[in-house]
């Protein structure tokens, strides 16, 4: 099981703090800050997680998660959703979309720990 | 006898008649006077054909012309021996189309043409005024002559004092119980008892004069017919040109005359009195005549040389000393002359009411005026209408002065009447007679009656000159009055009658022959002249209805299966197993309301009537069925409007619910945005605190993380305070701190200001700041915000390589324009209202710290200082123009 997390997020400072908590955990992270290529940047980059905020210049997270799905390759890639709106419709659309985790920022560096970490232990 | 118990037994008369009347009204009221509406009633009632001229004048007729007085009683035996048929399609009619006059009657039938009410109307009061008159000359005659012998100076005065009385007593009368309320048939009972109460007494008056002279004064029949023989009444010659004029003339005016059409046709209550009415009549007239002759004889041999034989019915028992029976004799006379005038008055108010009065009214009223009361104007113009015809009836008594030979006024009438005799006889046998051609027949009748034989009437020079009566006009011979067309040397009676009835009916048929009637005339006239072939039998089961026609038409008015089930219940109610019943007055009485509830009464009864042949459709129907029609389409409309004002109301609700969804979703992505937009550097905050809070971290790294904390928390606060600033400008409360201050001065601390966003970036600034010089009365400090707000924004976002900007001040009036306009691509046609939204950032890629609200900001600012702020189009970069007034006032600014 590889460590590799995409990281997709427009603010550069929660970015940054999230690079920072998985790379101490032993994650290799790579960010990316828009959603008009976001998805070419999961094909080039072939994470194990993608942490997608919902936000984004361009395309929002849920367009970004609904073509992943819609292809073979990334039908199945474990996918944790971020947004700073926290209401209960993001959280629907977010699981209609296909997330298999939310989170509501702002979070503890332990939530989003544990569940990158859950994303990958079957 | 003295005079002053002959006026308190007129006066004892007078309320014994008001008493008969009231207390009749009231039974009938009650429903309790059956017997009232007797075939013997009505036939007494008829009796207002003989009135105060057939009392004494006949007498005096006779002493004058022989047997020629019994002329004006064979004319109305003829008719209601020979012509009953007619009076009982007359009544008929009449009843069939609720007729209320003559005028209503002759109007009614060529297509209810109010022309020709009005022209019978006027014929008839004209004719009827100089009658009216002789009745009130007869009752004042009669007065003066019990008064004469014993009271001196019976003088002028007091006979117009005498007949004042006697008018107005009969107009109160008559508006008493002629209009106590309306009826639809306008029928009177307790007039019509009242007048029958009359036709006793004048009839008893008259045959008692008649057996106190046959037997008191002659000795027996068979001395009075010696006396007879030997009268000069015996050497009368009878014309027999004068005869049958006389006879035609009397039989047409039983029917024409405004007051015998009101007894025979509208108070009939029914039609089989008639056949009673047919023999006991002429009876009637029969007694009335009997002793016409013997008195007349008798008061030629008694009475001094010079007496006046019209009131030898009077003077007879009078100078004999027969004071009881001079008094029973004077109350007859009063019978007749009293009963005539009043039922002449109701009839001639009717007409004057319906066919002038109320459509003058009609006419003359405001559009859409109440109809509620309309009741109490009708009564009140019947009541102005009997007393104008009385007063009219009283001015030409004094007019005239009184002539002395009283039959003449009533033969002169007679042919004034008469002249409807063609066009309601036409009307009433000849589908083809049209109103046009009874107008001119009418017209000219009159025409010719007036000129021939009424205007003479009062004498050379009183209406026609002299020279004109004996020349005629302009020395045209042939026009002479009494010798139309040369024809001379007969009775100007009769010339007046030949003549005008002759152009009359000539007229009438030739112009009917050249004119087609409208569509109502032609139904009209078909249920007139055909008013005995639909309505033969008036219950429903002999009508012959077919119950298979019924459903048929039931079924397309109440649906088929309701219909069904209708004529089925029927059906089994009447014992039958079959679907249709039998048409039994209670069946189709039943459906007729049945179907009225889906088609209203009129359409339904007009229906019903076609298919179960009752009575013919009659106008009235039509009529009804089309203010139906006029109520449903009014109403339909009405419906309609209520639609509109509900798709109306309806709309602008869903408008206004629109607006406060759009405003709700507007509210939520405002909420969701401050959410978003304060999480975000939350995130950051927190993230990173949390971080350092765990320790363990070069030193240089800590104080980087500790500087990204820091910078996002001044954003968070420039978030609240925007926030706040817009909430405070948005609620128009905000403090606006007005000052006169030097625009060149603020551009510059706002360049000043904005320096620094971005300022690694160089631009090129170009102004005036000679046009700047402008002093301005406003909020400075708000003001140079939008002007940093809009420097910064073109530091921030312009992407030209050598960024530069102008800002150009122009004054227009009262007014200060600003132009902000940079080198960049500028902002996207579709986009350009969008930016002065909350939160409308365009871009995030270019983050300067803003949480998307300054141009909102701005937005709210200049509406506060009363100018505004747009994007410039078309300039082909980010063009920004600020207006604003010189001098912002306190009130404009609140």
């Amino acid at each position: 099981m590889g460590r590799h997390v995409l990281l997709i997020e427009d603010e550069p400072h929660i970015a940054e703090a999230i690079r920072f908590i998985l790379n101490r955990d032993g994650w290799q992270v790579s960010t990316h800050a828009n959603g008009q290529d976001a998805v070419a940047r999961v094909h080039a980059t072939r994470p194990d997680v993608l942490i997608l905020d919902v936000m984004l210049p361009g395309a929002s997270g849920f367009e970004v998660l609904s073509q992943l799905r819609a292809q073979p390759e990334t039908a199945n890639l474990p996918v944790l959703m971020l947004t700073a709106k926290g209401q209960g419709r993001d959280r629907e659309a977010a699981e209609r979309a296909g997330a298999d985790l939310f989170i509501t920022k702002p979070f503890s560096n332990a939530e989003i720990l544990a569940s990158v970490r859950s994303l990958v232990t079957p | 006898m003295p005079f002053n118990i002959l006026v308190l037994a007129s006066l004892a008369y007078v309320i014994f008649l008001f008493l008969v009347a009231f207390v009749v009204e009231r039974r009938a009221a009650a429903g309790a006077a059956r017997w009232l509406r007797s075939p013997l009633v009505y036939t007494l009632s008829l009796s207002v054909y003989c009135t105060a001229w057939t009392f004494y004048g006949a007498v005096g007729y006779a002493a004058r012309s022989g047997l020629e007085y019994l002329t004006i009683y064979l004319g109305p035996t003829l008719v209601f021996v020979g012509w009953w048929w007619l009076l009982r399609k007359l009544v008929r009619i009449g009843r069939q189309q609720r007729v209320t006059s003559i005028a209503d009657l002759i109007s009614s039938r060529y297509g209810k043409s109010n022309l020709l009410g009005v022209i019978v109307t006027v014929i008839c009061v004209v004719a009827a005024t100089p009658y009216i008159a002789l009745q009130l000359q007869s009752v004042t005659l009669s007065f003066g002559v019990f008064a004469g012998p014993t009271a001196d100076g019976w003088a002028m005065p007091d006979r117009d004092i005498t007949s004042i009385w006697v008018a107005g007593g009969l107009a109160a009368f008559t508006i008493l119980f002629g209009t106590r309320n309306l009826d639809a048939k306008e029928q009177h009972t307790g007039v019509v008892t009242a007048i029958a109460v009359e036709a006793v007494v004048k009839l008893v008056a008259l045959l008692a004069v008649g057996i106190f002279v046959v037997w008191g004064l002659a000795s027996g029949p068979a001395d009075i017919l010696s006396r007879i023989q030997s009268s000069e009444i015996a050497e009368w010659q009878m014309k027999p040109s004068r005869w049958t004029g006389l006879i035609l003339l009397s039989a047409a005016a039983v029917i024409c005359l405004p007051r015998m059409f009101q007894v025979l046709v509208v108070e009939n209550s029914d039609e089989r009195h008639l056949a009673t009415a047919s023999w006991a009549f002429p009876l009637y007239l029969m007694l009335m005549s009997l002793f016409v002759v013997p008195i007349a004889v008798m008061g030629l041999e008694l009475m001094p040389e010079g007496s006046n034989p019209d009131l030898f019915v009077l003077t007879l028992p009078l100078s004999q000393g027969q004071g009881g029976l001079a008094m029973l004799a004077f109350l007859g006379g009063f019978s007749s002359a009293t009963s005539m005038v009043i039922v002449a008055a109701i009839a001639l108010s009717t007409m004057v009411s319906n066919h002038v009065v109320m459509p003058l009214w009609l006419s003359l009223r405001p559009a859409r005026a109440v109809s509620g009361d309309v009741r109490r104007l009708v009564l009140l113009s019947r009541r102005l209408s009997i007393a104008a015809v009385l007063g009219l009836g009283y001015a030409y008594f004094r007019l005239s002065g009184g002539s002395e030979a009283l039959a003449a006024i009533g033969l002169i009438s007679f042919v004034g009447v008469a002249q409807i005799l063609p066009a309601m006889l036409g009307g009433l046998f000849w589908r083809g007679a049209t109103r046009a051609g009874a107008v001119l027949g009418l017209t000219i009748g009159f025409a010719i009656w007036a000129y021939a034989l009424f205007l003479p009437s009062f004498g050379p020079d009183a209406v026609i000159p002299a020279r004109v009566l004996a020349e005629g006009p302009f020395g045209m011979g042939w026009l002479r009055p009494q010798a139309l067309f040369g024809v001379e040397g007969i009775d100007p009676l009769i010339h007046a009658l030949f003549w005008s009835l002759a152009f009359n009916t000539a007229a009438f048929c030739a112009l009917s022959l050249m004119s087609f009637p409208g569509p109502v005339e032609r139904m009209q006239g078909a249920a007139f002249v055909n008013a005995f072939e639909d309505s033969a039998a008036p219950n429903w089961a002999q009508g012959g209805a077919d119950p298979e026609a019924l459903l048929v038409m039931a079924q397309r008015i109440l649906g088929e299966e309701e219909a069904l089930a209708f004529f089925e219940a029927q059906a089994r109610a009447q014992g039958k197993a079959a679907y249709l019943p039998d048409p039994t007055p209670a069946f189709i009485e039943g459906l007729e309301r049945r179907l009225a509830g889906s088609v209203g009464a009129a359409t339904a009864h007009a229906m019903i009537s076609q298919l179960a042949g009752r009575a013919a459709v009659s106008v009235e129907d039509l009529m009804a069925v089309a203010n139906e029609a006029a109520q449903i389409m009014e109403y339909s409309a009405r419906l309609e409007e209520q639609q509109e004002e509900l798709t109306r109301a309806a709309r602008q609700l869903r408008e206004v619910n629109e607006k406060l969804t759009q405003i709700s979703v507007q509210k939520d992505a405002f909420l969701s945005q401050i959410s978003h937009e304060l999480r975000t550097p939350m995130t950051s905050i927190r993230a990173f605190s949390e971080i350092l809070m765990e320790g363990d971290m070069p030193a240089d790294m800590a104080t980087g993380y500790a500087r990204i904390i820091h910078e996002e928390a001044i954003r968070l606060t420039r978030l609240l305070d925007d926030l706040l600033d817009l909430s405070v400008l948005e609620s128009g409360t905000v403090q606006l701190n007005l000052g006169l201050a030097n625009l060149r001065e603020m551009i510059d601390r706002a360049l000043a200001s904005a320096g620094h966003t971005r300022p690694e970036r160089r631009f090129d600034i170009q102004r005036d700041p000679a046009s700047e010089e402008i002093f301005l009365r406003t909020d400075s400090d708000r003001l140079t915000q939008v002007f940093i707000n809009l420097i910064s924004n073109a530091r921030k976002y312009c992407d030209a390589a050598a960024p530069e900007l102008r800002i150009h001040v122009r004054r227009k009036g009262a007014r200060v324009t600003i132009d902000f306009i940079d080198n960049g691509s500028g902002i996207p046609k579709d986009q350009q209202t969008l930016i002065f939204e909350k939160f409308a950032r365009l871009t995030d890629q270019t983050r300067a710290g803003g949480a998307g609200l300054g141009l909102a900001i701005c937005r709210e600012v200049m509406a506060n200082l009363g100018g505004t702020i747009g994007y410039l189009p078309g300039q082909g970069r980010a063009a920004f123009r600020i207006t604003l007034p010189l001098r912002l006032e306190r009130a404009a600014a609140e």
